[in-house]
């Protein structure tokens, strides 16, 4: 239950999210759904959530929150174009991203 | 209430209810297969499924938008996790780390690209 409200609500945020970043030709909306999600994942797990904690905001919003299929979806159309540092900037920048917002939750979170 | 201000709460609320499932059928998975195998399962087979959902869309398509907005956004795009798939894989030892990092990008591409062959193979007069 606490991990199927914490999905909702993970999901009506990147919806808004997708709503309020549209670029034109590169899915940015996914970068920074992933990006900012990992962040908050990491903080929560490094500061030790309480076990309803994290299956609310950890599994259910920060899981729901952040998409592998989107970011699978958005390469594939990238290469699909013939785009191909556009492809392998999104598959190489959300990894990135993420290893980058792990690293900055671990100096941050006591 | 004005059309388009009712046509976004819809919107809003199928991919809450789309996102409610997704999660939760993940947090099962996990039950079963607990750390990066369960993540990797449920991002292949979410990644498969997306793939489908978007190309069906070329060409006519046998979904309402409502229906690609609860299933995509909703329940597919919860159903699998980039945050999920990333913290667990930064405790990994480094030789385990590059596998997980390879076979969750292998498995999501191919994933994808087996759902699009579906779909325009079956997919209603698409293509």
């Amino acid at each position: 239950m606490l991990v199927g409200v914490g999905g909702a609500l993970g999901a009506v945020l990147r919806w808004g999210v997708g709503e309020a970043v549209r670029m034109e030709r590169y899915p940015a909306s996914t970068l920074v759904v992933n990006v900012l999600g990992t962040f908050a994942l990491a903080a929560l797990t490094f500061a030790g959530a309480s076990e309803d904690a994290a299956l609310l905001f950890g599994t259910g919003a920060c899981g729901a929150f952040t998409t592998f299929s989107s970011f699978s979806v958005d390469v594939v159309g990238l290469v699909e174009d013939a785009r191909f540092g556009a492809a392998a900037f999104h598959a190489v920048g959300n990894l990135a991203g993420a290893a980058l917002a792990i690293a900055l939750a671990w100096l941050l979170v006591p | 209430m004005p059309p388009t201000r009712r046509r976004a709460l819809r919107a809003l609320l199928l991919v809450a209810a789309g996102g409610f499932a997704g999660a939760t059928l993940r947090y099962f998975v996990s039950l079963l297969a607990a750390g990066p195998a369960g993540t990797l399962a449920v991002n292949a087979a979410g990644s498969l499924a997306l793939g489908a959902l978007v190309y069906e869309a070329v060409g006519t398509s046998a979904l309402a938008d409502e229906a690609r907005t609860l299933l995509g956004t909703g329940f597919l795009s919860s159903l699998t996790t980039y945050s999920t798939f990333a913290v667990e894989t930064a405790v990994l030892a480094p030789l385990w780390l590059v596998a997980n990092v390879a076979a969750n990008y292998a498995l999501g591409f191919t994933g994808v690209l087996v759902g699009r062959a579906l779909a325009l193979r079956y997919g209603g007069e698409a293509a």
